[in-house]
């Protein structure tokens, strides 16, 4: 028996640091080769990292939050046989639970392969739930007067805890395990007006740090400027049910934001000026050829923005094909650095959810986002007469440092035209 | 008149319900008051546990003394029992408690009145003290007004006819003693006086003695009764008293229906005690009554809003212990503490030869609970300490009642001389909800009585070590 040290390996992708997510392990656990250790965070990505070796946690470095170095220490591990090991002549006159003879029979081994120990394996995992005993109708529950005394100041009745102690005794563990799991002050009654104290708190970290800091610094840094104007969407819906409605089984479902990228590609080029990023403290723009859009997506953790690359080269249901597997990367957490990084522009949608108007934040460091609201039929007045039209808004923001006003304008109605004339979507 | 005294918390009896109560509501910085027509410490200082423990003792002690051949002590002379100079060094005790009673009242910072209250309504009593009355209103009310000896009306107490009380400060020991009702009170008496020379006849109407003990459990005291001639009647009614003076005698009705009687000196009537709930203005109160006893909840709630009951005015066991207890709960109740009585066990003492203690369930009523139970015994005849005390040939053992799944202990019962002292092991095996394996496992030092509890539990594991 011996000590590894676990150091943060480099995962790629030039990454010189990771935050810290997730603990899967705790010390005194006992874990198998392959299984997770921690999660953690990269710029862009969630990365599991697994154990390389069977054994037993000995020591976790850092806690959920911090920033570890590629190549500093993370998990002292206590493993078996001594090729598997980097401090062997410090730990083994330390290593209480198997003799040393039974080490050192062990042939040496190199790092990848280290001799299986019937302790690591065989030993219960610590973690592993308690059996409860249940208490049978009417019996009283049994727990030493101290118990019995902290219950009844804490509201709980105990009948209601399970006690894992030998004949269904309800420890002090029993009872912090079940104010745990519920709130105090519901234990005692199911009343629906009942006063709510307390505060909880929750450590912004991870994906949620990271979008604290995008939005604090776009905001902070860039004078947004908002341009909303409606489109009738009438012709473009037309076409997109049509299309739907005779699509090939391989094709993508369409929804509006294929024809954006379609709109973006025909537009942006009359219009360079919204497409690119602006470096500030070097006090550069930068107009990229290519057009990397953005897509805003949601996830269970929070915002991501995954990048359809080269937009410029994909057809309407290439696009459509491409959105659809960024998002189900993105929104699965398996979205790589270089697919959630690089855009210069972004596209925001909410779908139904879109409202009326909303004031999207620049993707800093670029310069545009354009946001599409919900699609609504309302009477309008064409020709002098009202008619029921399809009618969407899009919702814009610009940085007003390099872009103004009136080319914002410009743009903005270039895509509305389009939007309007479907067909011009399709044509060079 | 005394103006009128506005208190928060308001204790009427000072016995050790009543002042328990006061003290933990003093401390707890409680304006409180405690009403006491008597001196303080209620029947249990003055009237009951302590000094018929003290005459018990001095009777032990009397009698040993000429029972000691068999360990090389023997007097030149017989030894004499001075009845009065027991009594007064009986008085000295309770003087002493009574007074430190008064001392830790006064730290607590509680107010004392003496005399008797009479309540008028709920919250409202008036006190005859000796300056004269004295209206006392309150927040809230603790009654704690004990209980008071069953006077029969075929025995009415007086001469030498005696409650508990008079028996207890006699002038000279009664030569033929006759006692009606084998309770608890009966045959501690009974036995004290018989070793100090009394002969003893009990005459009780059940078929057993000490009914609220299960048979296993009194037989050696029956065994002793037996031994040292005190004669028991059972199945036989009290039917009243004849003559005065030399010529008194208990008349009762044997199991055979035949008319008998009892020359004696004096009777002692100790057929149990009734709540005190007469003569204080209890029914102006509007306190709901269970039976003779003030009806409460778990936490001694009557059911008047803030009038609280404890002690013996609230039920069966009248024990102090349990008194005292419940004036702790009710003063921290009172102070917003959350508190319930929920104990597992009251334990119970007799201090008859051999003294007997019961905490939690005996094995009927385990059994009776639905409970598969084992059971282990271990006799003091096994042990070498109780043999060294000469308390290894009076039939005692302790034994301990457990679930047969889990192991729990339901119960622990022990029968033998100074077993009194390992009541509180028993209770706090019950009260912390050990298993028999925890008692087993837990060393007793020896030689001593409490050995004989964790080899009880061996028994009921099937591996005792010493048996």
């Amino acid at each position: 028996m011996s000590k590894f040290t676990f150091k943060l390996p480099d995962i790629g992708e030039g990454i010189t640091e990771a935050e810290i997510a997730t603990w899967r392990v705790a010390v005194g656990d006992t874990v198998k080769e392959d299984q997770p250790l921690v999660d953690v965070l990269t710029e862009k990505a969630a990365v599991e990292i697994p154990s390389p070796f069977a054994g037993k946690v000995l020591e976790l470095k850092g806690s959920p939050g911090d920033f570890v170095p590629v190549g500093s220490v993370m998990v002292v591990l206590e493993v078996a046989g001594e090729g598997a090991v980097e401090e062997p002549a410090a730990a083994a006159p330390a290593a209480p639970v198997q003799p040393a003879a039974v080490a050192k029979e062990k042939p040496a081994k190199p790092v990848a392969t280290p001799a299986p120990t019937a302790a690591a394996v065989v030993q219960p995992a610590p973690s592993a739930p308690v059996p409860l005993v249940p208490r049978s109708e009417g019996e009283k529950p049994l727990a030493t007067p101290a118990v019995r005394q902290r219950a009844r100041d804490l509201g709980i009745q105990l009948s209601y805890v399970p006690g894992s102690g030998p004949a269904g005794h309800i420890t002090h563990a029993d009872l912090d395990a079940f104010i745990a799991r519920k709130p105090v002050s519901g234990a005692a009654v199911s009343n629906a007006r009942q006063k709510r104290e307390g505060v909880e708190q929750f450590k912004v970290i991870g994906l949620r740090r990271k979008i604290a800091e995008a939005m604090q610094r776009s905001k902070q840094r860039i004078p947004h400027f908002a341009y909303v104007e409606e489109v009738d969407v009438t012709e473009l819906e037309a076409l997109r049910t049509h299309l739907n409605n005779n699509r090939k089984p391989d094709q993508t479902k369409l929804t509006l934001l294929p024809f954006l990228v379609l709109a973006l590609v025909r537009a942006v080029p009359d219009h360079p000026e919204v497409n690119g990023t602006f470096d500030d403290e070097a006090g550069i723009v930068h107009h990229p050829s290519a057009l990397h859009i953005g897509i805003a997506a949601q996830t269970p953790n929070g915002l991501v923005v995954p990048v359809i690359r080269h937009a410029e080269t994909l057809d309407l249901w290439q696009a459509a094909a491409e959105i659809k597997r960024l998002a189900e990367a993105a929104r699965s957490g398996k979205a790589s650095r270089e697919e959630l990084s690089g855009s210069s522009i972004t596209i925001s949608s909410l779908g139904p959810m879109g409202g009326i108007v909303s004031t999207p934040v620049i993707n800093a460091p670029e310069v545009a986002i354009v946001g599409v609201n919900k699609m609504v039929e309302r009477p309008m007045v064409r020709n002098g007469q009202i008619v029921t039209r399809m009618m969407m808004n899009l919702s814009s923001s610009f940085d007003h440092r390099i872009v103004d006003g009136w080319n914002a304008a410009e743009f903005i109605q270039h895509i509305k035209r389009l939007f309007e004339n479907p067909a011009t979507l399709f044509i060079d | 008149m005394a103006k009128t005294i506005t208190t928060k918390v308001l204790v009427v009896g000072g016995g050790p319900g009543g002042y328990v109560a006061a003290i933990r509501a003093g401390q707890l910085g409680l304006d409180t008051t405690l009403v006491e027509e008597d001196r303080l410490g209620g029947t249990c200082l003055l009237r009951g546990c302590i000094p018929s423990k003290a005459l018990i003792h001095a009777a032990s002690k009397f009698h040993e003394l000429g029972h000691a051949g068999n360990i090389g002590i023997t007097l030149p002379q017989a030894a004499s029992f001075d009845m009065a100079k027991a009594v007064s060094w009986k008085d000295g005790i309770t003087g002493k408690l009574n007074s430190g009673v008064a001392g830790l009242l006064a730290k607590a910072k509680v107010r004392t009145v003496s005399g008797r209250a009479v309540f008028s309504d709920a919250k409202t009593c008036t006190v005859q003290t000796a300056e004269g009355p004295q209206t006392i209103t309150a927040e809230h009310v603790i009654l704690a007004t004990g209980s008071v000896p069953v006077e029969l009306k075929i025995l009415p107490f007086g001469g030498d006819i005696l409650s508990s009380t008079e028996a207890l400060s006699l002038a000279e020991v009664p030569k033929r003693l006759a006692v009606v009702g084998a309770g608890y009170i009966g045959l501690e008496l009974g036995i004290a006086f018989a070793k100090l020379g009394s002969q003893v006849t009990v005459v009780e109407a059940q078929e057993r003695i000490l009914p609220l003990y299960d048979a296993e459990l009194t037989r050696p005291v029956e065994r002793w009764l037996k031994k040292n001639g005190v004669t028991v009647h059972l199945k036989s009614m009290t039917t009243g008293f004849a003559g005065k003076g030399k010529s008194l005698k208990l008349q009762y009705q044997s199991a055979d229906g035949a008319s008998q009687d009892i020359p004696c000196d004096k009777i002692l009537v100790t057929v149990g005690r009734r709540p005190n709930t007469q003569g204080w203005g209890l029914e102006n109160m509007a306190v709901d009554l269970a039976g003779p006893f003030v009806k409460i909840d778990e936490q001694c709630r009557t059911s008047m809003r803030n009038v609280w009951a404890i002690g013996d005015l609230v039920g069966e066991p009248m024990l102090a212990h349990k008194a005292s207890k419940q004036g702790e709960m009710v003063a921290e109740i009172i102070a917003g503490r959350k508190r319930s009585f929920d104990h597992v066990c009251i334990p119970a003492v007799c201090f008859t030869e051999p003294e007997i203690v019961s905490a939690g369930l005996s094995p009927e009523q385990a059994k009776a609970a639905a409970h598969q139970v084992k059971v282990g015994i271990f006799p003091f005849a096994a042990s070498g300490r109780a043999m060294s005390m000469e308390a290894g040939t009076d039939g005692g053992f302790v034994r301990v009642v457990a679930r047969a799944d889990n192991h729990l202990v339901l119960g622990i019962q022990a029968v033998g001389a100074h077993v009194s002292e390992l009541s509180g092991e028993f209770a706090h095996a019950l009260e912390m909800g050990s298993r028999l394996e925890d008692i087993a496992g837990t060393i007793h030092a020896h030689p001593t009585l409490s050995e004989a509890l964790p080899e009880a539990t061996l028994a009921a594991l099937g591996h005792a070590l010493h048996i």
